[in-house]
């Protein structure tokens, strides 16, 4: 039921063009996809053309840049690896990034399929799929990502709002006080002098 | 009270306060020779200033060529996809001057000028629109102050005391006076279906930035904002038209933002699943922590502002805001946390907005443990490190809003550290 309100009669109404050219989020039960399919030896050819400059041949990641492979079990660990393999909840979200913003400095050059043939690759690389394996629309959602069940809501209000209430402590709130850790011994701050554009 | 009465009211408090040691005018030293600034005439009292068509739109002077954006380049692979500070511990004041308030991108700054710029309203809606700008002009607007905090300002410290001063520590933050239109206005034109429970929004830019908000805060006090701070916004901050959403974290304010979606569930994009979810220590995580918890940070002294006045009058200075409400009070210890002294507001704290405290103070010379320490309208008292870090470990990334210490040596420099 649409809400009932004046308007001001600004703006114009969205021609279906307009709307099929802008609105292509991919939800988590497929809303959004594009009919279209790839598969895992496509897309390896995709993704060495596109994007293994910077995620690696193998997904691994080069220097800095983001590692799309790996890592999986890694979330508990002291320095967790987090990938599409182990982090990412839903392969949505995979292919309308890749779709929408992929690769960096070029985004919006792909064609669906070419965008399926990469999310299967991606997939492989992460081991979670054979290196026959077709993606396309149909299939999408037969895909769930390990880590699909590793989220919860935001629960702040209930484990730490709830506990950090009330009148501070004021006085001889501590018997002593150590410093225990010092940025100067790291050294990672930029000196100021360097980038001072006006010096 | 007479004038008279005054005057020997005032003479009495003087005699008393040198009888009981209380420094007024005893600290004032006097000049050996006389200052040659004042006896000589100098070249800007005998000589002539810029004209007034010498700046039409004008910098701060040279003079204040520290108090820039700066870039930790080891952060990220590169400065497209990247972050830059701003210079809070030079700031005073709320108001973040708009050139050197910070930038977040993830696919650059954008350069998309009024004529071309669009705006789509589309999904759960009776009639899909598209605006133009100068349409966004013509809806009736509100003016509001509010805080843009990174959901990861602060992040780097988690692990421990990393980067040595306010800027790089707690600089990924401006507060701006905004003006624009409620985005409830823009989706009652649009005729929104009561039965759309979610938002999704992005920009124009390559990124997009997709982000799912839900129907309750859009309606609310969410901001389709055109001007900041008097002016249009500046290209870095998304000329021309921007989401404002207040005390919700940064990520959600889309810049350059193109299109609003009404839809009955959220997208799960990239911006709200690989990133901007909190990994607790079992490995599970967070989503959709939207808001940015009570903060505050001591801008001077810290490590960029050392005291170089030696002993004496110092003011202790810093900044306070909550994404859940106004800020009520800010107390500040320098011992590392053992007291506190309730430090001085500015003015009466605002929804979502910086506030600056104040805590005069005499020093003695000694080593300080600086910390402050806020509380928000909620009664939620700013909480330690080592209390976030029992909740959440030490992989969370985004918000951080653990209390700041800063260590102040005898010779005034300053050092950030974590303390027991």
């Amino acid at each position: 039921t649409p809400v009932a309100a004046e308007t001001f009669g600004l703006g114009r109404v969205a021609l279906p063009e307009e709307i099929a050219a802008w609105d292509k989020d991919v939800s988590p039960d497929g809303t959004g996809l594009p009919v279209g399919s790839g598969d895992v030896l496509t897309g390896e050819e995709v993704f060495a053309d596109q994007c293994a400059v910077c995620h690696g041949d193998f997904a691994e990641g080069v220097g800095n840049w983001p590692k799309l492979a790996g890592g999986s079990g890694t979330l508990a660990h002291d320095d967790p690896l987090k990938t599409v393999g182990s982090y990412w909840p839903y392969l949505s979200t995979t292919w309308d990034y890749v779709n929408r913003s992929m690769p960096f400095g070029n985004a919006q050059s792909l064609q669906p399929d070419e965008v399926y043939a990469i999310v299967a690759y991606i997939l492989y690389s992460n081991d979670l799929v054979d290196e026959d394996f077709v993606l396309s629309n149909e299939t999408f959602t037969d895909v769930v990502l390990p880590n699909h069940d590793g989220f919860i809501q935001d629960d702040r209000i209930e484990t730490e709002h709830s506990k950090w209430v009330g009148e501070p402590c004021m006085e001889n709130c501590k018997e002593d006080v150590k410093v225990t850790m010092r940025a100067m011994v790291l050294d990672v701050t930029p000196d100021e002098g360097d980038d001072d554009a006006a010096s | 009270m007479t004038e008279e009465t005054t005057g020997k009211s005032r003479r009495a408090f003087l005699k008393g306060a040198a009888l009981t040691g209380v420094s007024l005018a005893a600290g004032q030293a006097s000049a050996a020779t006389p200052d040659p600034l004042i006896t000589e005439v100098q070249p800007w009292a005998s000589g002539l200033g810029d004209g007034v068509d010498e700046t039409p739109y004008g910098l701060p002077i040279q003079y204040e060529g520290d108090v820039v954006r700066r870039n930790v380049e080891w952060l990220t692979a590169d400065t497209i996809s990247s972050i830059n500070f701003t210079p809070i511990h030079a700031l005073d004041g709320t108001i973040t001057p708009q050139g050197c308030a910070f930038e977040r991108h993830h696919s650059g700054a954008i350069d998309l000028k009024k004529e071309d710029y669009r705006l789509m309203i589309n999904g759960m809606v009776d009639r899909p629109l598209v605006f133009t700008y100068a349409d966004l002009e013509r809806f009736p607007r509100e003016n509001h102050v509010y805080f843009c905090e990174c959901a990861a300002n602060t992040g780097m410290e988690w692990a421990g005391a990393q980067l040595n001063g306010a800027q790089f520590t707690h600089g990924m933050i401006h507060n701006m006076e905004y003006t624009g239109v409620p985005l409830r206005t823009l989706l009652e034109e649009a005729g929104y279906d009561t039965a759309g429970k979610w938002v999704y929004v992005e920009g124009a830019d390559a990124s997009s930035n997709g982000r799912s908000i839900p129907m309750e805060k859009a309606l609310d006090d969410v901001l389709v904002a055109f001007k900041a701070n008097g002016e249009a916004l500046r290209k870095e901050h998304g000329y021309p038209v921007r989401l404002v959403v207040p005390g919700w974290e940064g990520n959600m304010w889309v810049k350059w933002i193109r299109r609003i979606e009404v839809s009955d569930a959220p997208v799960e994009s990239r911006e709200e699943t690989s990133k901007y979810t909190d990994t607790l220590e079992d490995g599970t995580s967070r989503k959709w922590t939207w808001e940015m918890d009570a903060k505050s940070v001591v801008t001077s002294p810290s490590p960029q502002s050392p005291i170089t006045h030696g002993k004496g009058p110092l003011v202790i200075s810093g900044l306070a805001w909550s994404g859940r409400g106004a800020i009520t009070r800010v107390d500040v210890s320098k011992d590392g946390g053992k007291t506190w002294e309730t430090a001085r507001l500015a003015k009466p704290g605002e929804k979502m907005a910086l506030s600056r405290f104040y805590l005069d103070t005499n020093w003695d010379g000694e080593e300080m443990m600086l910390q402050s320490r806020a509380m928000d309208e909620t009664g939620y008292v700013q909480p330690t490190k080592a209390q976030l870090r029992e909740v959440r470990g030490l992989n969370s990334i985004y918000h951080n809003n653990c209390i700041q210490t800063w260590l102040v040596r005898s010779n005034g420099e300053a050092e950030n550290v974590e303390v027991s």
